[in-house]
């Protein structure tokens, strides 16, 4: 069965949709997710998406839906690379995925999860 | 039958209907400013003169519709499409049919002699018939007014969105005239294209040419400005003049989330800074 690979980059994990989604994918990619940042104690998520070219109403609540999971196991979660037609359509459908921190790309996700998680560090250490 | 007596007065006395009509059409040519030179009009009342008693000879009735109608019908259509391009008016152009009605019923006249029953039957047949083809020319002559129209409002839509680099990094949008959803669409897309381009981090949409904002024109705005947060950049609206300002608190519409500025200096500035301090913790 197909999946979606989950790659670990020290304190991060790295997850790039290289195909079209399908529900039961999707679905799948949340579970493997979930588990995934409980195991490696993960720090921040990227998902890049920049090879998506299609989405419906369900996949695009199941990216709202990881990116919120996320936040929750404690990992700063950045949606990075959304194409045009794929940001109209989420617009148009009324998914404005609010509260998901979003970039333009793989690299300045990277750069704004660093911050994040700097910021966040520095904010223990001061209490 | 009473078509035949019409085909045969067009056949009989087409070159005195023509001589008489081509006098007329003169008369009121001189009006017209030259903008359509005599030689031409001339060929094109004796080419639809000849048409007609062609179309009429062979139908069975005044119906313009009909297949025997056809190379008149496409003539008309070519006479009003090139009446437009010449800056005729649409009265101008049908009169150019209506006027034969004078030089035809005179030849009906003639034909009928002291016969008033075959006569009034006659004019009102030739009527019909010159209505139709007159009403066939004015429908021709707005429907290539209409894709004029049509291609000019294709054309600003492309002149009005363009998409320029500011700085590095920063993109601006100078929105001019109403927007709809149409319009939306394509600002919205070529604008994310861009960012796509460019790896822009915040795009300006300017809109100090947008002369008036209503909800609708609002939500517009707010949809673009989501797509682009989507797509990871920022997006501040610039140039909100203060009668929109007080239309927007008015309608009630939500800004909130959405960076907005006076002008497009502030904007710039707004940008520059979050751009620069963002590659400096970077």
């Amino acid at each position: 069965m197909e999946k979606i690979p989950i790659l670990r980059m020290g304190e991060f994990l790295l997850v790039t949709i290289q195909i079209d989604m399908h529900d039961q994918l999707a679905l799948k990619l949340q579970d493997d997710l979930s588990n995934a940042i409980q195991k490696n104690a993960s720090k921040g998520v990227l998902i890049d998406i920049s090879s998506l070219e299609m989405v419906d109403s369900f996949i695009g609540r199941m990216v709202a839906d990881i990116t919120g999971i996320g936040k929750i196991l404690g990992a700063e979660t950045i949606l990075v690379g959304m194409q045009p037609a794929v940001a109209i359509t989420l617009v148009e459908l009324g998914l404005s995925l609010p509260g998901v921190a979003t970039a333009l790309n793989v690299e300045r996700g990277m750069a704004l999860l660093r911050r994040k998680i700097d910021a966040d560090g520095a904010d223990v250490g001061s209490h | 039958m009473a078509d035949a007596t019409m085909s045969n007065v067009l056949k009989k006395s087409g070159k005195e209907i023509y001589a008489n009509w081509s006098r007329d059409l003169a008369a009121t040519a001189a009006n017209s400013k030259g903008r359509m030179p005599a030689a031409e009009l001339e060929q094109q009342s004796a080419e639809f003169i000849k048409l007609l008693t062609a179309a009429s000879e062979h139908a069975s009735s005044s119906d313009i519709s009909a297949p025997e109608f056809k190379p008149l019908r496409e003539f008309l259509e070519g006479v009003s499409r090139s009446r437009v391009a010449q800056g005729f008016s649409s009265d101008e152009t049908a009169s150019f049919i209506f006027s034969l009605k004078k030089p035809f019923f005179a030849a009906l006249r003639a034909d009928a002699g002291k016969d008033a029953d075959a006569l009034a039957d006659q004019v009102w047949r030739a009527t019909e018939l010159l209505d139709a083809l007159g009403l066939h020319t004015i429908k021709t002559y707005q429907k290539s007014r209409e894709d004029v129209i049509n291609r000019q409002q294709r054309e600003m839509l492309e002149l009005s969105t363009p998409v320029v680099k500011l700085w590095d990094g920063i993109l601006a949008l100078p929105m001019i005239g109403t927007l709809d959803s149409a319009r939306t669409q394509v600002v919205m897309e070529n604008l994310l294209q861009k960012v796509v381009e460019t790896g822009a981090q915040i795009a300006i949409l300017d809109i100090t040419g947008e002369p008036t904002v209503d909800t609708l024109v609002a939500q517009h705005l707010l949809k673009t400005v989501t797509a682009l947060r989507l797509m990871g950049a920022e997006c501040i609206i610039s140039g909100v003049r203060p009668q929109i300002a007080q239309t927007i608190v008015h309608l009630g519409v939500d800004l909130q989330g959405v960076t907005t500025k006076a002008n497009l200096a502030d904007a710039l500035a707004l940008a520059l800074k979050r751009t620069g301090s963002t590659s400096l913790k970077a």
